[in-house]
């Protein structure tokens, strides 16, 4: 008894170890800056500029890359076929990659001497330094965790509903979003959340592709670079706050709507 | 109506070996046979759910082995109801409306009609998740009416019901039959085959080992097998006289325990085991005693059946021993004696 409550003694000092080295560093950095100068950083035209330029690249990342993802998710869910272990170990890379190594890969596709590139130059668009390349560069390395959210959501919906579904005389196509796509839509919902937060988080894989325009996380960094650690904080405080905001309002509605 | 011809399918670890059988128009047809024997399988072939490895499904003249589910004009109500989690029961209901360019009224008009018909007009706001079983497969069952399917496919649609619910679903689809719908209906209980077929296959091991009426089946079963899952050699067309009277094949009146049952004609059955053989009349608490002459000995696994015409046919299991004791050989004459609590009555 008297060696079970040591062990749960030390379990729970362990926990609280492990919870105080998430929470001191954000905690530490919210007190770091004084009001006055968070409230001038906020009316700092360069500042609001980058958070809605993260904000804005990393949702069309979402919105574009979900919808051309989920057909994808779809086929890894419903289909057999050979080589789908490694398709799916595939779809896992941009995860386990660094980031800069990411951006590089990137980088080499899109560059201005590469064929994507050049195709997109007589369209005249140039996707370095341009919130376009900034949202692939984000889709990049997010994209595998609404991959694998919705690849589980579709699984999760019986097969047996579908071909109810076609017995009652629909359409493939129709089945498809009548049934499967509302059935799998929490998994697909929470996972486009996911890759929401972690593209507006990228840094790595965006600053090789731009460094301008700047997206807050460069913006901190420069900021860190050129002025110090006191000139970083207060934009590092307001983007996080920003990303927090965000994902609480996105989770509650969708929370709302699955219920 | 539907032909099924020499259907073969391998699956893991289990087969369908040679599958025919034929449902005319109208035909109420259960398929009757142990759990895993591939009925289901069967279904879903017909479906189009699962394609076979040979043979053809033949309706209304046209092959439809190769047809896409969504095409065949053949409903199926599954087993666990596939009802679509999501939507509403009048959703439910609606969703093989939806796609035919069907006016909102006509619609409307057709799910509050099935709904009426099933009992769950009260339940077309609500989601199935607040449902009981047998809501949820009457609202299975109306999804499917709704597009008048050529033919309707029940995968034990009694089993998980109680006894109370059994009984109107069993009026559900007789009725249902009777205005003119063709019904395959599949179970592993002999007394839904009694209550509601036309004819019945028994499928045995993934073949089916004999199709016929239900008399001809019971009567006349083809092997050991079907003699045992239907259980009862003792099988008569039966009207009730009064609460404890039955006359049998409209010769012989028996005594029963009180029948509850509303419908006044049915089917009789009684254990062979359950039937005790005498020379002379035994005072007892048998209280159904029939005089009659052995028409049949014939040895069975642990016993002696003994086939006694007594105005109906009775079939008797008894031991060697008794066949010695009493000298039981045919053409003698005996009687033959069964208590009424031993006699159950199926309603059709």
């Amino acid at each position: 008894m008297r060696k079970q409550s040591k062990f749960h003694l030390v379990i729970i000092f362990l926990s609280g170890v492990a919870l105080l080295f998430i929470i001191a560093p954000l905690a530490g950095l919210m007190f770091s800056s004084s009001i006055s100068q968070l409230t001038e950083t906020v009316s700092d035209k360069e500042v609001q500029n980058s958070i809605y330029l993260t904000l804005s690249t990393a949702f069309f990342a979402t919105v574009v890359f979900s919808i051309a993802g989920i057909p994808l998710a779809y086929i890894l869910a419903r289909k057999e076929f050979p080589g789908k272990r490694i398709v799916s170990g595939i779809i896992d890379l941009p995860v386990v990659i660094p980031h800069t190594a990411a951006g590089i890969a990137i980088l080499g596709i899109i560059s201005r001497d590469s064929l994507v590139g050049k195709a997109a130059g007589t369209l005249g668009l140039d996707f370095i330094g341009n919130p376009v390349g900034i949202s692939i560069a984000m889709a990049f390395v997010s994209v595998p965790f609404l991959l694998n959210a919705a690849r589980d959501g579709f699984a999760s919906v019986p097969v047996r509903l579908e071909k109810a579904a076609l017995n009652l005389g629909a359409s493939p196509v129709r089945v498809f979003f009548t049934i499967s796509l509302p059935l799998a839509k929490r998994n697909i919902i929470s996972g486009a959340i996911m890759m929401f937060a972690r593209g507006m988080s990228e840094f790595g894989a965006v600053v090789i592709i731009a460094y301008h325009p700047m997206i807050t996380p460069v913006l901190i960094y420069e900021r860190f670079g050129a002025f110090g650690l006191k000139y970083a904080q207060p934009v590092a405080v307001i983007f996080v706050l920003v990303s927090l905001l965000f994902f609480i309002v996105l989770r509650m509605i969708a929370g709302r709507k699955t219920e | 109506m539907l032909d099924v011809k020499n259907i073969s399918l391998d699956f893991a670890g289990f087969s369908l070996k040679d599958i025919s059988f034929g449902v005319g128009e109208g035909e109420y047809f259960v398929l009757l046979g142990k759990s895993g024997a591939g009925k289901s399988l069967i279904l879903e072939i017909i479906a189009g759910l699962v394609n076979p490895d040979k043979g053809k499904v033949i309706l209304d003249g046209k092959e439809i082995t190769g047809v896409p589910i969504q095409k065949r004009q053949v409903g199926i109500v599954f087993q666990d109801y596939a009802i679509f989690p999501h939507l509403s029961v009048k959703e439910n209901i609606c969703y093989p409306l939806k796609a035919k360019h069907i006016s909102r009224e006509a619609r409307e008009k057709t799910v509050n009609e099935l709904a009426g018909k099933m009992g769950i007009s009260g339940l077309l706001h609500r989601k199935p998740a607040t449902l009981s079983g047998g809501e949820l497969q009457r609202a299975a069952l109306a999804r499917t009416l709704t597009l008048k399917p050529k033919i309707l496919l029940l995968d034990e649609p009694l089993s998980s019901l109680d006894v109370e619910l059994r009984q109107d679903m069993r009026n559900i689809l007789r009725k249902l039959n009777k205005e003119g719908q063709t019904i395959i209906h599949i179970t592993h209980d002999y007394e839904e085959a009694v209550a509601l077929a036309g004819k019945v296959g028994i499928i045995h091991n993934g073949e089916i080992i004999q199709t016929g009426t239900i008399k001809e089946v019971f009567h006349k079963p083809k092997s050991k097998f079907v003699a045992n899952l239907t259980g009862v050699r003792n099988f008569y067309n039966a009207k009730i006289n009064s609460d404890k009277k039955a006359i049998l094949e409209n010769k012989i009146e028996i005594s029963t325990l009180p029948i509850v049952d509303n419908t006044k004609e049915g089917f009789v059955f009684f254990r062979s085991e359950d039937v005790v053989i005498s020379c002379d009349r035994i005072d007892s608490s048998l209280t159904n005693s029939f005089k009659g002459t052995i028409l049949n000995v014939i040895p069975a696994v642990g016993g002696v059946e003994i086939v006694v015409d007594a105005g109906i046919i009775v079939s008797a299991y008894v031991t060697e021993q008794s066949v010695e004791n009493l000298g039981l050989t045919e053409g003698k004459d005996v009687w033959v004696s069964f208590k009424a609590v031993a006699v159950r009555f199926i309603g059709r």
